[in-house]
């Protein structure tokens, strides 16, 4: 009898929720590309993490929707101990994850989802750890296998973490995507199911929106999640169109087939600016765009020289030639965006007669040298080809000969990081608004050898500064010191800072209370349309 | 017919291990390598890299590797995609009724335009309709589709607004998928308009499929025709004083079409490469879309699994067509 009452139940909803759609506000938007999957702690392409993190689940931190503010979200609040290495979150009562075919939920979320979510991609004998490919790339690039001792349960509504050494960033850590929480009590019914698989392909999370269904490489559906925890979305419905090409995405706007498209072409963006149908925003993206020197190879190994190529560089002409405008010239090796940016540095001025003097002083004549060009498009650089070219011609005035040089992307990234290169045009986007997140994984020495560290340079005064502000949790001393790391970056030049870019984001006028993620997401909670 | 069926199939077998042999070694040979592009900027240690190429299997020699793939391809195994970690067969199911929905549409397009045009232009050589549509075809022939895909789209689409821009029906419908092809789920279906909508998502993408293929039935059956039209039959056919309507639909065309139905027959390939560039544009869920990401992400199963199932549909086609013309000419069947 009570199963008859359920099955009337879910039928009459059902019935109720297709007469409510009529009226429903649907929100499409026109997105790039084909998730890689639904569980965002297997993947780390942006594009997975819209579809997936940012609309299904929560982490226990998250950053301010359109900035890198940490907000507390899945935990209310946490405690760091003195020495930096105990972090201890309060979990948020009455948190309930999605309700969907496969699974209903029998309680709320609490700290075993926590502990489940950790364990799964740090202990290898977990009895998840191997689900689905078992690779988390993510989790492993933040070094966090090296960096958590231990993930406990202290009581329900408790977790403690246990670092091996203090790490300052980490909570900015938490509220990456890889670190989103899943339902322990989901993973325990697959797995007596034996389809433990099942997580990943059907996720359910505590997120703002719930996974109707994905057709592949067509349209995923979301419905908002009525008990979310901070209330309801303002949209009853969300839909991903993918669309691959970025002028048919631009078509689909203008013609009220999308709400939101991302990634417009830089061409299409002047016709953009004075169309009715489109509302343009924009923002400083979370990234840097810079040419690397190759430290270890002479005459980079000398300062000197470096500050000479920096100073021959045009890089007001690179920014309206390659940017068109859509870049701000880059002094520091983080975004101004990102908290401790040191305003007070000042640039080397472009100055070619300067640079050809300081070359002589060094000793350096007639060199013949390389510049590396992506093959690709990236955020921080949307043409490099063009890019190595300016700055070719540039160098060639100081009588400084290079040739470019470029590889197939996987291939570029590869031989880059074994520092076959000269120079390497590359970039790097944030992951989590902390400025360790640039500094030290780009320009550390542990990064130095084979690693993301492209200029190869590995100078331990600027390493000193970096370490000390990874040990302490106290922000204004870690300011400080990171103002101090920046004045150290600038005198030794292993850059050459190029740009930031700004992002645009088309929209059409109904859109309301949507903004830019710096991260480069797309957060859909929050976002309403006008009738 | 027994044995020349028999001779068709015994040559599948060669080619089939040649499709292979591309399907494995060509994705293999484009530089790049999956760990990396997984990971971008951030880098990876050798030791991760080196595990997780050995995770996928990639670091053994490529003669073990190859001989492995198809071990597992003759017991129906096409593997795993390395990026979603689902078969590889399941997926080319998944898509595989998209694309042959709008080749299908895109066929009978470029048949119902291309045969007539082609065989009224024969008939009437050297007049304007003449030139006309072999000017036109020829352009059509060497329309770059990417340029015209996106012509139409801003034109019927952007400025007329009597197509959608992309996709397969409006996002707003539901459609259960049984069948896979949207023109008869949503038939079957009990939303309303989905049928229509569906259809008229299909309208744009079928023309630039179909303008290539329409362009050379067309310019085939003209010449054919023009080959025929000479012959002694249809000259004798002529003098016995048959009506011209006669002759040309009985006795030229009929002996024409053989190698039409060839050309035809061909075309299938020609929309399958065509869809690749046509379902990347209008963001058609089909395999041509779906390669082009596996290629992007050097997925080596995905590739060489799609590219193994669209090669053996193009060679099923081809010994199709070959049947078909030994029953349209029964001399080709009997000649050795």
């Amino acid at each position: 009898m009570k199963r008859h009452i359920l099955m009337a139940s879910i039928a009459l909803a059902t019935t109720l929720s297709f007469a409510a759609m009529a009226q429903a506000k649907t929100l499409v938007y026109c997105s790039e590309g084909s998730p890689e999957g639904f569980n965002p702690a297997l993947y780390t392409a942006g594009t997975t993490f819209d579809a997936s993190s940012r609309q299904l689940f929560n982490r226990l931190v998250e950053f301010e929707r359109g900035s890198t503010k940490i907000v507390p979200a899945l935990a209310e609040s946490w405690e760091v101990s003195d020495d930096g290495l105990e972090y201890v979150f309060k979990l948020r009562p009455g948190v309930k994850f999605h309700t969907t075919k496969d699974f209903t939920p029998s309680r709320d979320f609490n700290a075993d989802d926590v502990v489940f979510s950790f364990e799964r991609q740090r202990d290898e004998s977990h009895p998840f750890h191997k689900v689905s490919g078992g690779q988390y790339e993510y989790f492993v690039g933040m070094d966090m296998p090296g960096l958590i001792k231990s993930v406990e349960k202290v009581d329900d509504n408790t977790v403690k973490f246990t670092l091996n050494q203090p790490e300052a960033p980490f909570l900015a850590n938490m509220g990456m995507d890889f670190a989103s929480i899943q339902s322990a009590e989901y993973a325990d019914q697959m797995q007596a199911a034996g389809t433990p698989e099942n997580v990943d392909l059907n996720p359910v999370g505590t997120g703002p929106f719930q996974l109707v269904n994905y057709q592949k490489d067509a349209v995923i559906r979301y419905k908002a999640n009525p008990d979310y925890w901070g209330g309801p979305a303002k949209i009853d419905n969300l839909i991903f169109a993918i669309t691959p090409d970025p002028s048919v995405r631009y078509q689909k706007l203008k013609a009220g087939e999308c709400h939101v498209m991302p990634y417009p072409n830089p061409a299409d963006i002047e016709a953009m600016k004075s169309d009715p149908d489109v509302n343009l925003m924009e923002q400083e993206g979370l990234n840097v765009g810079y040419l690397a020197f190759n430290t270890e190879k002479a005459p980079f190994d000398d300062k000197k020289v470096r500050q000479a190529l920096n100073m021959a560089i045009d890089k007001q002409a690179i920014i309206d030639v390659v940017f068109q405008g859509a870049g701000k010239a880059a002094t520091n090796p983080i975004p101004p965006t990102i908290w401790s940016y040191n305003e007070e540095i000042e640039d080397y001025p472009y100055d070619p007669e300067k640079a050809k003097e300081m070359l002589k002083e060094a000793g350096v004549e007639g060199l013949k040298t390389n510049i590396w060009a992506m093959p690709v498009q990236r955020p921080y650089n949307p043409n490099a080809r063009r890019m190595a070219e300016l700055i070719q011609a540039d160098w060639a005035k100081i009588g400084v000969e290079a040739e470019i040089v470029s590889f197939e992307w996987g291939e570029y990234l590869k031989r880059s990081k074994l520092g076959e290169h000269d120079t390497v045009l590359l970039g790097w986007t944030g992951d989590n608004g902390d400025p360790d997140n640039f500094l030290y994984v780009l320009l550390g020495c542990e990064a130095a050898k084979d690693s993301a560290n492209r200029a190869r340079w590995c100078h331990k005064p600027f390493d000193d500064l970096l370490i000390q502000a990874k040990r302490t949790s106290d922000v204004a001393k870690r300011t400080e010191l990171y103002e101090e790391a920046q004045k150290v970056f600038k005198e030794e030049a292993p850059w050459v800072t190029i740009a930031h870019s700004i992002v645009f984001k088309p929209i059409r006028p109904e859109v309301q209370d949507f903004k830019i993620d710096p991260f480069g997401g797309h957060v859909f909670y929050g976002v309403d349309l006008k009738e | 017919m027994l044995r020349f069926v028999l001779s068709r199939l015994g040559l599948l077998i060669p080619t089939f291990i040649g499709v292979t042999l591309i399907a494995f070694f060509f994705i293999r040979m484009i530089p790049g390598d999956p760990v990396e592009l997984l990971v971008g900027e951030r880098g990876i240690s050798p030791e991760r890299h080196a595990e997780l190429l050995a995770k996928m299997g990639f670091d053994r020699p490529l003669y073990e590797q190859y001989f492995d793939f198809v071990g597992s391809v003759l017991t129906g195994d096409l593997g795993r995609s390395i990026v979603t970690k689902k078969p590889v067969f399941d997926e080319f199911l998944e898509l595989f009724p998209a694309t042959v929905e709008l080749s299908f549409f895109a066929l009978i397009i470029a048949v119902a335009v291309g045969l007539p045009v082609g065989i009224i232009a024969g008939v009437r050589r050297g007049t304007v309709f003449d030139h006309t549509t072999m000017t036109l075809s020829l352009t059509g022939f060497s329309m770059p589709i990417f340029w015209w895909a996106l012509l139409l789209i801003i034109l019927f689409s952007g400025i007329l607004k009597w197509t959608p821009v992309s996709g397969r029906i409006d996002v707003l419908f539901f459609v259960e998928p049984v069948t896979g092809f949207l023109t008869l789920d949503s038939l079957m279906s009990d939303e309303k308009g989905a049928f229509w909508s569906a259809l008229r998502h299909l309208i744009l993408p079928s023309i630039v499929l179909a303008t290539i293929p329409m362009a050379v039935i067309a310019r085939q059956t003209r010449s054919a025709m023009l080959e025929v039209l000479n012959e002694d039959y249809v000259r004798t056919a002529r003098a016995k004083g048959l009506p011209p309507r006669r002759v040309v639909g009985l006795h030229a065309l009929r002996n024409a079409l053989i190698p039409v139905v060839t050309v035809i027959g061909l075309q299938v390939g020609v929309l399958l490469a065509g869809a690749i560039l046509t379902e990347t544009i209008f963001a058609w869920p089909g395999i041509g879309k779906w390669l082009v990401d596996s290629i992007f992400r050097r997925d080596y199963p995905s590739v060489q699994g799609a590219l193994l199932l669209i090669a053996l549909l193009v060679m099923t086609v081809n010994l199709l067509v070959d049947l078909l013309y030994g029953l349209i000419n029964p001399r080709i069947r009997h000649a050795r």
